[in-house]
């Protein structure tokens, strides 16, 4: 990979909630159509930090590009980088009073502005491509958690976003849906999706990850490819993680 | 199976309504006392009613009054005004309910109940004119009924939802033109506005001016701007800390302190002032309820598209936590219009205030009885289907819920 127009550079971001310090000064660095995976032990603060990436999170120190533009802690451009940057939660946060397709359409007509024949025409592509064109016309409160999720990514993927962020997209799931939401996830990575990724699926980071970060206690300890990573840490912290979740 | 299942179904009825009284009203010996005590008590007051109702009550006292109870002393040779007005409001209303299709038997329900009670115009003699207005009004409403569900079909779904608002907004001013006047109608006095006319005027308009000061007032409690937040809390508090019939005399008394001594109000606008600002306290409340009601996934999610805070509003957070708040706001509306009748104690001649009117009349002295069962009568009527509206409502909205 060409390391040459970074996506997203992260430089020394640090933030605290009152006196705790929750991200120390955390570096990172994604290509265009790089897919991370980010780990580590729970209140490691990596949903803190990704969230961050979208602005969902302030932050006191440090600086954050997307896509060329600088976000800043309390700026005007939220939005415009809000469109560009996609992000799946671990409760789904679907719309519960729209239906699934108004659900897709939502951003595209009121933010982007698409006429609504439009909006719908791609929300059907889309689901399409997450296999649940049927379930088009029912409430999110009627499907399941795997399709719930799956709606919530095409959701995401409505406003045509560079970047998609998942924060732990399968942690809330029963074990049977895990996979179906994984292979939308497998398959966007190959279509050339930059995507950061908040995971403990082994299997899904060292089949798809380009890069696996661990993060512990507000810092990125180890960065490495997936095969390095698993088979060969350099830090005694990742050993340790890597023996508890073996 | 199938033989079996015809031959319990073929038993007589009545072992069945006995298996029911057994079963509901009779199933241990306490049930049974109880039973027994509440038909006692049902059956002396019923009687008392009955016999009372039948033999003692001179109902005259409603059927000389009438005109009074409904539009008070509205001029006579203008009442064409009103007459054109509750055919419009008949008219679009029941367009209304023919288009969000109502359920059938309430909407025939509501039918009947307002033709039939308007019947009762010719018999306690009305003229030509009179029986004319009614039959069109009638007219419309079931045609209305009937086509509604047409309208929806051929009627783009987006203009309804926008134009039904719109719709009503200018029935709103029309109705208000037609019955005081001006551009070209010889103009009316509001204080000739009395009777039901005036409860149904000053009820609705409090409602309707209420409803988005309630919502602000609970976004502004819990805005992060400190001055909006503490002038919210100040708001709400200091009003649900007084009795509406206070903030009433104070509308009366301080507005006109308050405002440029040109600006005389009218006592009407002042009454619906002190309704509107006192319910609005309170919806606040219940609206703050709803929002606080709504987890912060869902705010995230929206902002995560790329929604700017208003649209989060508009389009996430408020539709979300008005349907949760459906029964309490409901509730508040039916509170506020049965508060009306407090609108008698400063000066104005609504419904309870013309029936007061009536029993000084000379000859209606002592007909109390006759004259609050009637009036109290129709506060529940309208109460009535609001709270069927709302469950109707919360019905339709509530299956995407979950
Ligand atoms: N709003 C908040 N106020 C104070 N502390 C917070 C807040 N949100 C998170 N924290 C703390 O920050 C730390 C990092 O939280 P974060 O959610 O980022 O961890 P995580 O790595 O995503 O953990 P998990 O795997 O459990 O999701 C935790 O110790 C948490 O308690
Ligand atoms: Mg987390």
């Amino acid at each position: 990979m060409s390391a040459t127009n970074p996506i997203i550079v992260a430089t020394d971001v640090q933030k605290w909630y009152e006196a705790f310090h929750v991200l120390q000064g955390v570096n990172l660095t994604v290509e265009r159509q790089e897919v991370v995976v980010l780990m580590g032990p729970s209140g490691s603060g990596k949903s803190t930090f990704i969230r961050t990436l979208n602005a969902l999170e302030d932050y006191q120190q440090g600086q954050i590009i997307i896509d060329g533009m600088e976000l800043f802690p309390d700026l005007g451009n939220i939005e415009a980088i809000r469109r560009e940057v996609g992000m799946v939660f671990q409760q789904f946060n679907l719309f519960p009073h729209l239906t699934v397709l108004q659900n897709i359409t939502l951003a595209p007509i009121w933010v982007r502005r698409w006429p609504r024949p439009r909006a719908q025409e791609m929300a059907m592509q889309l689901l399409e491509r997450v296999d649940i064109l049927e379930q088009a016309h029912k409430y999110p409160g009627q499907l399941s958690g795997g399709q719930q999720q799956r709606v919530a990514i095409a959701r995401a993927l409505a406003m045509q976003p560079k970047i998609m962020l998942f924060d732990e997209p399968t942690s809330a799931l029963d074990p049977e849906m895990v996979k179906e939401v994984l292979e939308v996830m497998r398959s966007l990575a190959e279509s050339g999706m930059t995507m950061v990724v908040v995971t403990h699926e082994v299997g899904f980071a060292r089949e798809v990850a380009h890069r696996i970060l661990l993060m512990d206690q507000g810092k990125v300890v180890e960065t490495a490819p997936p095969e390095q990573f698993f088979q060969n840490p350099q830090e005694t912290r990742t050993k340790l993680f890597l023996s508890q979740i073996l | 199976m199938a033989p079996s299942n015809l031959q319990s179904r073929s038993t007589s009825l009545l072992p069945s309504v006995w298996g029911w009284l057994r079963r509901n009203l009779f199933s241990t010996w306490y049930n049974s006392l109880l039973t027994l005590i509440s038909v006692w008590v049902v059956y002396q007051g019923g009687r008392g009613l009955w016999v009372w109702m039948f033999t003692q009550a001179q109902w005259t006292v409603l059927q000389v009054n009438l005109r009074l109870f409904l539009i008070g002393r509205f001029p006579i040779e203008q009442i064409w005004r009103v007459w054109l007005v509750a055919v419009i409001v008949a008219a679009v209303a029941s367009f209304t309910a023919g288009i969000i299709q109502l359920n059938r038997r309430a909407v025939i329900g509501v039918g009947v109940i307002t033709v039939a009670g308007l019947g009762i115009v010719p018999l306690v003699g009305g003229q030509v004119p009179e029986i004319l207005w009614v039959l069109a009004m009638g007219g419309i409403v079931i045609m209305n009924l009937l086509l509604g569900p047409r309208y929806a079909t051929y009627l783009p779904k987006r203009l309804l939802s926008q134009g039904l608002p719109l719709l009503w907004l200018l029935t709103l001013f029309v109705v208000l033109w037609l019955l005081s006047g001006g551009w070209g109608l010889s103009s009316i006095e509001t204080n000739v506005w009395q009777g039901l006319l005036l409860t149904l005027l000053t009820a609705v308009i409090s409602i309707g001016l209420s409803f988005p000061l309630g919502v602000l007032l609970a976004l502004g409690r819990r805005s992060s701007l400190p001055v909006v937040r503490a002038l919210s809390i100040l708001y709400i508090e200091v009003v649900r800390g007084l009795p509406l019939i206070g903030i009433l005399f104070i509308a009366g008394v301080m507005l006109p302190l308050i405002l440029p001594s040109q600006i005389r109000m009218d006592d009407v606008l002042r009454a619906i002032c002190g309704l509107t600002l006192f319910s609005a306290a309170y919806l606040a409340e219940n609206v703050r309820g709803g929002l606080q009601s709504i987890p912060s996934g869902q705010i995230e999610a929206a902002q995560a598209l790329g929604l700017s805070p208003v649209l989060v509003l508009g389009l996430i957070v408020l539709p979300q936590a008005l349907r949760s708040v459906i029964p309490a706001i409901v509730g508040q509306f039916i509170g506020l219009f049965k508060d009306t009748s407090l609108l008698s104690l400063i000066g104005l001649v609504e419904l309870t205030g013309i029936s007061r009117s009536i029993l000084s009349q000379p000859r209606f002295i002592g007909r109390h009885g006759e004259v609050y069962l009637f009036i109290g009568l129709l506060y529940w009527l309208f109460c009535y289907l609001m709270s069927q509206a709302s469950r109707r409502l919360e019905r339709q909205l509530g299956v995407k819920g979950h």
